[in-house]
């Protein structure tokens, strides 16, 4: 390990980070320690000369760049790296990277600016001042040359980690630490061109891969702290169900169990509550917190949540599409006469059930309170919210509170605001124990907990005209969230339906914001995921009434788009989409845009007589306008569409009696790898001033296209999901 | 109770209650972090071990039934990374998340120990276990693909 003296905190962080190296005697590789992994999940531990809060450089050059953002799989640890080191100017294969501080963070004033990692927006949202603090470390590192050397800061050039003016040279780690004093008059512009970037915009190996293959990457799960103890919680089975009563007696005298400890919930800051009732058994291992869990007696006080069914839904949905709603954006009623009176009009009713994020690492956070200190290691998107939301439970001050970043397996949206319920969780049962506690939600716990894909209806009306083209669409969708989609956002709720690009003259959209006591969070592409199926099913729907071909609809409707119709020729050039395949066999198109991305897909499918899918090809156009990391755009793509593929034909939660019918990885069926379509990737960048987001857009075009295939290759229209609930078959 | 268990070429002495499955026994008695708990009913792969050679799943297999058995996880799979489906892992650039990938690589191992050439439908029912919620399906194809060539090169 390293040969500084650790103190108490970064003791701590140390033996986290070695998979609990120091504590049980375990040898790590000095050169896996050494290397960019387990580093980056102890925050701020490199010594040397900090130029700026993101860049420290050591005398002998060593470039450590700090990440504010999470790492989830989506690649945004190389994506940030990338976007710093692009300005700065400097190898990329000798560069180090750690996660960044969230305490010092909050502390000063916000002083990364943003961490939390949502929305494909680091490189969309976040690249102004990621590369922004590279440009500025570079010039503070020319001036300091400058100086040192009697020439004006023109008069160098940065390069590769080297500064050189004339036959004057010298590596950044000798002018650093004059670097750090450095005045600017005026903070550099950044390079927004493409074309002029050195790193950006070429495929790059992801830095966190080789921690990935030999265990040695941490989770949060895998926090090991000295002293720690474990608990298994349960929240009532039909969700917000009261605790009334639980008896500790009959499991008090099991191996390990220390305590029962009862949860009361708590209400969220954001108008949904994080934390239910709840009893958590706590134990010298997690098996035994959880086998003792399992046979607690505990009475639970359902309510009328307990009446609540997916089909009840629906059916209300259904309703409340004849009734007026919150009308999105402007108001055109003319919509609704001129579909009144025409003579051709197209209507369809859509439904789509909630689905859950079952990331592969189960939900948990580990908090350790002390009499000065709290540390957190939540696997979280927003390691900042979890130091509020720790801070807040326990009524301590935020900035004795320590998150550490750790790698997240998988987040998709759940993982934001802190972590939530479970983060509260840890934190309360370390207050009332004593002593540091790592929280694990069963799988069962897990998938009947998290905060869900609201379920959705929508009904879609549309006046043809005389071309075969819409001349008013009239639209309506129902949300059934437990806060009125609060957290989801409004405006991201009437995603994939409001947002369609395509020029029809009347337009009107409503929304209803149904209730039930499922709780609702983002879901990787919310809004788009629901609502973009619903509108490119109904698009072909149109088309196909106009006697238009749905591609060559499309292309009429953007037409004057000009990133719209570059990304949809390039998907009729490269799809060879066409609609006269044999019975049996499909291909169907879609566009869905979202996070300031355009992407559209081609789907290839074969559906038996018998109605067996089979998802042979899925080929993706995307215009996020530039790219930073082509290697991760691609990854992004194929993930996202098999991520909307197990929603859209396997997957589906389906509630009965207030709790989900599906408990587990054999009821909550993810696509498998023998399901897998072959996903091709084309990028198509329009350019210009568009950064767009890559980490979810690709996912919403793929069911639609779907869909649309199954209907040339069966003639079914296929209105809900998930497609194996659908009859398929054919004669 | 205590027993001893071979795991990754060495004996480790463990009191445990026997019936503790034995992916429990490896995160939070021994430490070995890298085997990862996904589902606990053995339908998802994130636990995947080999005993003898046989991909496992060890959230399933009481930690007493390994005695005398040789246990090895992706910590014990090689040294440096170097086995085979490590280097084919590495670039073809599988894991994203990475939270299933100890698993994919340990069923991908055991299924080239026994075959060293395996046809798409071979290498797909020995992986279908293996759930990856990222959608690594295309490269982890890939990627045992180019693992097969570099184990008979």
């Amino acid at each position: 390990m390293t040969k500084q003296i650790l103190s108490r905190r970064s003791f701590i962080q140390a033996s986290v980070a070695v998979g609990g190296g120091l504590m049980l005697g375990f040898h790590v590789p000095d050169a896996l320690a050494a290397s960019i992994g387990p580093r980056t999940q102890s925050t701020t531990t490199a010594s040397g000369i900090e130029v700026n809060a993101w860049i420290v450089i050591d005398r002998d050059g060593t470039v450590t760049l700090r990440i504010p953002h999470t790492e989830m799989g989506q690649g945004g640890l190389t994506s940030v790296a990338m976007l710093i080191a692009e300005e700065l100017n400097v190898d990329w294969s000798k560069i180090k990277t750690e996660f960044a501080d969230a305490n010092r963070h909050l502390r000063n004033n916000l002083e990364y600016k943003v961490m939390s990692t949502h929305g494909s927006q680091l490189v969309r949202l976040q690249h102004p001042h990621l590369m922004g603090a590279g440009a500025s470390a570079r010039e503070r590192l020319k001036q300091a040359a400058a100086e040192a050397w009697g020439v004006d800061r023109a008069q160098v050039e940065a390069k590769l980690g080297v500064l050189t003016a004339g036959n004057r040279t010298g590596a950044y780690g000798e002018f650093a630490e004059a670097a750090a004093k450095v005045k600017l008059d005026k903070e550099p512009e950044i390079q927004k061109d493409p074309s002029k970037w050195w790193l950006l915009g070429k495929p790059r190996q992801r830095l966190d891969i080789p921690h990935k293959v030999n265990g040695s990457a941490q989770y949060a799960i895998d926090t090991r702290v000295p002293g720690m103890v474990y608990a298994a919680v349960k929240a009532s089975p039909v969700p917000w169900g009261a605790l009334k009563s639980f008896n500790f007696e009959a499991i008090k005298g099991r191996p390990g169990v220390i305590a029962a400890v009862p949860l009361k919930a708590v209400s969220g800051k954001r108008g949904q509550p994080d934390l239910q009732d709840s009893v958590a058994v706590v134990a010298d291992s997690w098996y035994r917190a959880k086998t003792a869990l399992e046979l607690l007696p505990i009475e639970w006080e359902f309510g009328e949540s307990a009446k609540a069914n997916s089909a009840d839904y629906f059916a209300e949905g259904h309703r409340l599409m004849e009734q007026k709603g919150l009308v999105s954006g402007k108001e055109d009623l003319k919509a609704a006469e001129i579909i009144a009176a025409s003579k051709k009009v197209v209507t369809a009713s859509y439904e789509r059930p909630f689905e859950t994020h079952a990331r592969m690492e189960p939900i948990n956070a580990t908090v350790h309170v002390q009499a000065d200190r709290v540390d957190v290691w939540a696997p979280t998107q927003d390691q900042s919210a979890a130091i509020l939301l720790v801070a807040e439970q326990l009524g301590v001050d935020p900035k004795t509170v320590y998150a550490h970043t750790m790698f997240l397996g998988g987040g998709f949206g759940g993982n934001g605001a802190g972590g939530t319920g479970v983060t509260r969780q840890a934190a309360e049962i370390s207050r009332q124990v004593g002593k540091p506690v790592k929280v694990i939600w069963s799988r069962e716990e897990d998938l009947a907990q998290d905060k869900q894909r609201p379920l959705a209806v929508a009904k879609l009306s549309a006046a043809i005209g005389d071309d075969g083209l819409p001349t008013a669409l009239f639209t309506r969708a129902a949300w059934f969230s437990l806060d009125g989609m609060n957290q989801i956002g409004g405006a991201t709720a009437d995603y994939g339906i409001y947002n369609i690009p395509y020029k029809i003259p009347h337009r009107h959209h409503e929304r209803h914001n149904a209730k039930t006591h499922i709780p609702s969070s983002t879901h990787r592409a919310p809004g788009a995921n629901q609502l973009g199926f619903m509108a490119e099913v109904f698009v072909d729907e149109m088309a196909i009434a106009g006697g238009w071909d749905p591609l060559e609809w499309r292309l009429k409707m953007t037409e004057g788009m000009e990133d719209w119709q570059l990304v949809l020729r390039t998907l009729k050039e490269k799809s060879g989409f066409r609609t006269d395949l044999p019975k049996g066999e499909g291909m169907g198109v879609a566009a869905v845009e979202s996070h300031g991305t355009i992407a559209a897909a081609c789907a290839t499918v074969t559906v038996s007589r018998r109605g067996r899918l089979n998802i042979e090809k899925v080929l993706v156009v995307l215009d996020a306008g530039r790219v930073i990391n082509p290697h991760t755009a691609a990854e992004q793509c194929e993930g996202s569409v098999c991520w909307e593929l197990s929603h859209a034909w396997t997957g589906g939660l389906e509630l009965e009696n207030g709790r989900f019918v599906n408990t587990n990885f054999d009821t909550y069926n993810l696509l498998r790898i023998d399901q897998r379509p072959h996903v091709e990737t084309i990028l198509a960048s329009s350019g210009g001033t568009k950064w767009g987001g890559l980490g979810e857009p690709a996912g919403p075009p793929a069911p639609p296209a779907v869909a649309n295939a199954i209907y040339y290759a069966t003639g079914k229209r296929i209105r809900a999901t998930p497609f194996r609930s659908q009859d398929l078959t054919w004669v | 109770m205590q027993f001893t268990l071979n795991i990754n070429g060495k004996s480790q002495t463990v009191d445990v209650e026997p019936e503790t499955p034995l992916l429990w026994v490896l995160r939070d008695t021994i430490g070995l972090t890298g085997t990862k708990y996904g589902c606990g009913i053995a339908r998802c792969g994130a636990c995947t071990i080999h005993v003898d050679g046989q991909a496992t799943k060890a959230c399933q297999l009481p930690a007493s039934a390994a005695v005398g058995k040789q246990i090895t996880t992706i910590e014990g799979l090689s040294n440096n990374s170097s086995h085979p489906v490590q280097q084919a892992w590495v670039e073809i650039g599988v894991p994203q998340c990475g939270y299933c990938q100890s698993g994919q690589i340990m069923s991908a191992a055991a299924l080239l120990a026994r075959r060293k050439n395996p046809t798409d439908p071979e290498i797909e029912a020995a992986m279908a276990d293996n759930l990856c919620r990222c959608g690594t399906y295309q490269r982890i194809m890939q990627a045992v693909r180019r693992a097969s060539q570099i184990v008979q090169a």
